[in-house]
């Protein structure tokens, strides 16, 4: 007989065919809304670079205020590879997420043993020192200018090559790789893994004692995001045709953060994703109507986080919850509270 | 030598000496009592026998094997089960849930990303088995935050179960429970004891004697008398104290 508690995870949902489908024709209907691709493409690389960093703020409950470091990392690896090694799009993504991943699993052996407050001061630290040597040496990565005249490459598909030239193109590869890092996610969350990284949220301590090797979740979970934000960080190098230190500052690496929490990364798995189309719609908009709209996404940021602290995704799921409870004759109390997978 | 042994067992915190010198056995197939008087070093002894602190002296085997020091995970790995006074539930998880994160099917398979964990009839089953144990049939989707609170002492002690532990400690189970949840506690225990060796630390005096086989009474860091509920009942110290007079 099957059990009644067990709920297999489909490999896709409404939620996700969704963002997809609304993604996906972004390039078809953007311009005719007065948005135009390229804006798509930030958005996507953002997203999956919000994808990643949720794994570890909203599943594990690790804040990292210094993550720009690994997309910066990211965006550095590939120009490096473009500009002295070969030009590959391919090479260059998969040393861009290498990259970001060796660092951050170098800054998590520091930090793997550390929680709340302390953990969140040595992400910036790191954070701080990463972008600091990115500024400074010069000879490796241009120093605040950054590595200029990336190209845009031409992305090998077995017997066709796509040259990434245009935005649309490019916003296509950016979707593509996108569909597969969500796919993936989902998958992770829904495992052993992802179920034990929300139990080291609730109680890192019981999760020990139930016989987590903690430290190496922790570790594995920060180098993981790290590796995405750096595949993130990459698309972003072809996307500027650069690789800058901007992206890696505190203030930088702080948008992440807030696109996380807005969106309602800690409630439900497409919360990042949500943040982040608020936040290049809202500088955009607002960006079109004030020099100063940082101020006003910043009050945003601020209302959400003392009226709503599950952001955005949590007011979505209250309000599922109370048209569900208006539809069915007896209350459902009995519906459990899905911790953050947020179907 | 013992299912479980503790020789010379010392702790100090800077120079607070909490455990002076503590030397224990458990016997498998037993339930056995720790007690005494607050701040007599119950739970610091508790913490170095299930891994939380490492000891500053002495050894500790378990089923032959020396687990001195030896980190909570690895302990939990060969058996050892704790509860928490404090409890440590995973509030936003659902009851069947908090039990099928610690289910040892689970925790093995922590690294593979392809196992459908919630999908797995095997597993909830399992899950649902150990909550049924510990009285929490039909609570199964219930948030654990939202649970009772006699219900959430009985989650506590259905995630330690959860693990299949050869030895079960717990950590003042009784602790809040008024005098109908402690009964209740006290019947749970008893079936328990069929199949598992337990340690347990209580305050409550009643429900120990009625519980244990052997009784550990542990005062300034050191074990000052053991034996069974009826021999600490005649043992001068134990009269002399209020202990006693609960007993």
């Amino acid at each position: 007989m099957k059990s009644p508690f067990a709920i297999s995870t489909p490999v896709f949902t409404r939620p996700m065919l969704l963002m997809f489908v609304v993604l996906g024709t972004f390039p078809l209907w953007g311009t005719s809304v007065g948005l135009y691709n390229y804006l798509g493409v930030e958005i996507i690389i953002w997203i999956i670079y919000a994808l990643g960093f949720n794994l570890l703020l909203g599943y594990t409950g690790l804040p990292s205020f210094g993550h720009g470091a690994y997309f910066g990392i990211g965006a550095y690896a590939y120009s490096l590879c473009q500009l002295n090694v070969f030009e590959s799009v391919w090479a260059g993504i998969l040393l861009g997420a290498f990259a970001g991943g060796v660092a951050a699993g170098l800054a998590a052996c520091f930090l793997s043993h550390r929680r709340g407050i302390y953990f969140a001061l040595m992400t910036i630290a790191f954070g701080q020192v990463f972008w600091f040597i990115a500024i400074k040496w010069h000879t490796l990565t241009g120093g605040e200018d950054g590595l200029l005249n990336v190209y845009r490459g031409t992305l090998s598909l077995g017997p066709v090559d796509v040259s990434l030239k245009s935005n649309e193109a490019l916003f296509y590869f950016a979707f593509a790789v996108l569909v597969v890092i969500t796919l993936l996610l989902w998958r992770i969350v829904h495992s052993p893994y992802g179920k034990a990284l929300q139990a080291i949220r609730m109680s890192e301590m019981r999760a020990g004692f139930v016989g987590y090797n903690v430290w190496l979740m922790k570790w594995s979970v920060f180098t993981l995001s790290g590796v995405i934000a750096g595949l993130a960080g990459s698309i972003f190098a072809i996307a500027q045709e650069s690789a800058y230190p901007d992206v890696m500052s505190l203030h930088a690496s702080g948008f992440i953060v807030m696109m996380t929490l807005i969106g309602g990364g800690f409630v439900s798995f497409w919360g990042p994703v949500i943040g982040a189309i608020i936040f290049f719609v809202a500088r955009d908009f607002l960006g079109s109507l004030t020099e100063t709209w940082l101020l006003w996404y910043g009050l945003m940021f601020m209302a959400v986080m003392l009226f709503k602290p599950e952001g955005i995704a949590g007011v979505w799921q209250d309000f599922m919850k109370k048209q569900k409870a208006k539809s069915a004759a007896t209350p459902t109390s009995q519906t459990p509270k899905n911790s953050v997978a947020g179907e | 030598m013992a299912f479980f042994e503790a020789k010379h067992l010392q702790k100090r915190f800077g120079d607070q000496v909490v455990l002076e010198d503590i030397t224990l056995s458990f016997e498998a197939g037993q339930l056995s009592g720790i007690m005494g008087p607050n701040g007599a070093g119950k739970s610091t002894c508790f913490n170095v026998l299930t891994g939380q602190y490492k000891p500053d002296g002495g050894t500790v085997h378990f089923d032959g094997q020396d687990i001195t020091g030896l980190p909570p995970r690895k302990i939990s790995g060969m058996g050892i089960a704790r509860s928490f006074q404090i409890m440590t539930l995973f509030d936003e998880f659902s009851a069947i849930d908090n039990i099928m994160i610690a289910l040892r099917n689970t925790v093995t398979r922590a690294f593979n990303p392809l196992y459908d964990l919630p999908g797995d009839t095997t597993t909830m089953d399992r899950a649902a088995d150990v909550l049924a144990k510990v009285g929490l049939k039909g609570r199964e989707l219930e948030q654990a935050i939202n649970l009772p609170y006699g219900e959430r002492r009985a989650l506590e002690i259905g995630v330690a179960l959860a693990s299949e532990p050869r030895l079960l400690f717990l950590d003042e189970p009784t602790q809040g429970l008024g005098v109908d949840g402690t009964a209740r506690l006290a019947d749970l225990i008893l079936e328990l004891k069929e199949t598992y060796s337990i340690v347990i630390i209580e305050h409550d005096m009643k429900f120990l004697f009625r519980l244990a086989d052997k009784i550990s009474v542990i005062h300034w860091g050191q074990v000052i008398t053991e034996g069974s509920p009826e021999d600490l009942r005649a043992n001068e110290w134990v009269q002399a104290s209020q202990l006693g007079e609960v007993a």
